[in-house]
């Protein structure tokens, strides 16, 4: 916006063209100052996070929050990792971190699968009544998870698969369905299809063409499905808490145990060691995949 | 036998999908609202028929009071700040400005954690002896109080605070969307006609953005509805019961207090809640479309 002025030969005493100038370097100079304001805001508490998780408990009470730990130590990193009292069991995180990955992946890589083959056959494959079976299938997206909350119990406890890792994957699994299904859905209608014509012709059935046309044209909605199912199972809390016990216990519910819990002395340092483990798998996929981060989080903002 | 599997091989591959969730979505919700009929406790009982006395015990429930009020108090505040604000900020960033992209991604970094994260980073900032209240005394302001976690009156805050702090990436980034997507004429005509930019915000673009406003409020007040993990690392629907909300009290009355039967009627009061806010929208949705 300020720069075509500097092009012009200024003349002289020109008070006019000066203001002018003085104005707009005014308002990139406000602009910037607020720009600042709002990454502090944003910034400041992982910083403040990472920050204090280097730090020894006496130099936490003694304050400066925003201070960088004068003698930095990662000890209350391994206490995080290793030690740390979680219910009556005192072997920190890392058997929790496990029970999340244990959960997650599977649960990731199914739902995922599922959704692709659902979106594939609703969109390249209709049949009379395929609309609404598309609408029934994602009107699963919106509905609040706690009506569902206590059938499920009974359900899992039935299986006899309640408070147990495999549970979570089935019940993320299932209800991970209307998501996936919508987001592969919208993508293939974008596929053309005389490439499903011309291969239906040669004789191509459903699943030849899935592996070999359609799949290899969408690595991009893949990416997509995979980040926002990663992130959005191992962010949940309500089914962790709801069907896990203290052994199975995802990191979202061990954190909040650990940080929560009304006994002993309050560890700080820890806890927000612990905070950055919980939040660093996540974390990571933003920073090296942003872009279809954002995708995913605009089409999983409707899902429970 | 083969060509019927090859006629309909799209219906068979969906069939276990629909299957799934007829049983898992719809037939739970059908459960759900039998057993908010029934005066089950512990356990699921459909002998003991009460027809809608969970409804009539819930709305004479002074916590239930609380919780739900809270939702349209911490919903409404939610959607005020987080809206005015993600606007601002996109419009900020929609200012040809330099290190764009580092802008935008620390303001949506936060959308990567869970709300248990969230929770937690915001009760310990707001924590008043070792918190923001500290840090501001140490700059000389002694006087300055950040009680919200202790004020059952100003709790609510904190929730607003944390939540924004969650959401405004998303928020920010649609309306940034819907910035980009304005014809660029309409500002090349303003900068003709001399009109200064913040009326051209105010009175042009951003009515042009209603859409967007729309699909924002949809999906902010779908996940405020639904908002348990934030309040539960936070607050724990605290001091007493001041910042419960609806989705807590379900959990309480479901897994600990065992009163099944008020539990799946909170529960389904919260889905009609959803439909109040999504059948007009959707109903919007298609008539523009025909």
């Amino acid at each position: 916006m300020s720069a075509p002025t500097d092009a012009m030969p200024r003349p002289a005493r020109s008070g006019w063209l000066t203001s002018r100038r003085s104005k707009a370097i005014l308002k990139r100079t406000v602009l910037y100052l607020l720009l600042a304001l709002v990454a502090f805001f944003f910034a400041g508490p992982l910083y403040i996070l990472l920050s204090t998780s280097f730090k020894t408990m006496p130099e936490i009470q003694s304050g400066g929050l925003m201070s960088l730990p004068h003698e930095p130590t990662a000890q209350a990193w391994v206490t995080a990792w290793g030690e740390a009292c979680i219910g009556i069991t005192c072997g920190g995180l890392k058997g929790y971190f496990g029970n999340s990955m244990v959960m997650t992946i599977p649960a990731v890589l199914i739902s995922v699968m599922i959704g692709a083959i659902n979106g594939y056959a609703l969109a390249k494959w209709p049949f009379p009544g395929a609309r609404f079976v598309f609408a029934a299938l994602v009107a699963g997206n919106f509905v609040p998870f706690q009506v569902v909350l206590a059938p499920v119990a009974v359900t899992l406890r039935t299986l006899g698969l309640f408070g147990s890792v495999e549970g979570l994957v089935l019940i993320h699994v299932i209800y991970g369905i209307p998501i996936t299904t919508m987001l592969f859905r919208n993508f293939f209608l974008s596929v053309p299809n005389d490439l499903i014509k011309a291969a239906r012709i040669d004789g191509a059935g459903f699943f030849w063409i899935f592996f070999r046309i359609v799949l290899p044209l969408s690595p991009s909605v893949i990416v997509v499905a995979l980040i926002l199912q990663f992130t959005g199972i191992w962010n949940d809390f309500l089914f962790a808490v709801s069907f896990s016990n203290p052994s199975s216990a995802p990191m979202t519910v061990a954190l909040n145990n650990l940080v929560n819990s009304n006994f002993g002395v309050k560890e700080y340092n820890v806890h927000m060691a612990a905070t950055v483990i919980a939040a660093a798998p996540t974390l990571i996929l933003y920073i090296l995949l942003g872009r279809y981060f954002l995708r995913g989080m605009t089409a999983g903002a409707v899902k429970g | 036998m083969r060509r019927f599997l090859q006629r309909h091989v799209s219906q068979i591959a969906l069939s276990p999908s629909l299957a799934l969730i007829a049983i898992f979505l719809y037939g739970f919700i059908a459960y759900t609202a039998a057993v908010s009929t029934t005066n089950s406790k512990a356990f699921p009982r459909f002998d003991n028929f009460v027809g809608l006395e969970q409804y009539w015990r819930l709305f004479h429930t002074p916590r239930w009071h609380v919780a739900f009020t809270n939702m349209f108090l911490f919903g409404g505040l939610f959607l005020l700040v987080t809206i005015s604000l993600g606007l601002v900020i996109a419009i900020l960033i929609d200012q040809r400005i330099r290190a764009e992209s580092f802008f935008r991604s620390i303001v949506m970094y936060p959308m990567a954690m869970s709300f248990v994260v969230t929770g937690i980073i915001w009760q310990w900032l707001l924590n008043p002896t070792l918190g923001i209240e500290v840090m501001v005394h140490q700059l000389g302001f002694t006087s300055f109080r950040l009680d919200w976690l202790t004020n059952p009156d100003t709790v609510i805050w904190a929730l607003v605070v944390a939540a924004f702090w969650q959401g405004c990436g998303l928020v920010m980034a649609l309306f940034l969307a819907g910035l980009r997507g304005i014809d660029e004429d309409i500002w090349k005509a303003a900068a003709v006609d001399g009109i200064p930019a913040w009326r051209v915000y105010v009175f042009i673009v951003i009515p042009m953005l209603a859409p967007v406003f729309l699909t924002v409020v949809v999906l902010l007040s779908l996940s405020i509805v639904r908002a348990f993990d934030l309040v539960v690392a936070l607050t724990n629907g605290g001091p007493g019961v001041s910042s419960d909300l609806p989705s807590v009290f379900m959990f309480d009355m479901a897994f600990r207090r065992t009163n099944l039967g008020l539990s799946a009627a909170s529960a389904v009061v919260m889905l009609c809640t959803v439909l109040a806010i999504l059948i007009p929208y959707l109903y919007a949705e298609t008539r523009e479309r025909a």
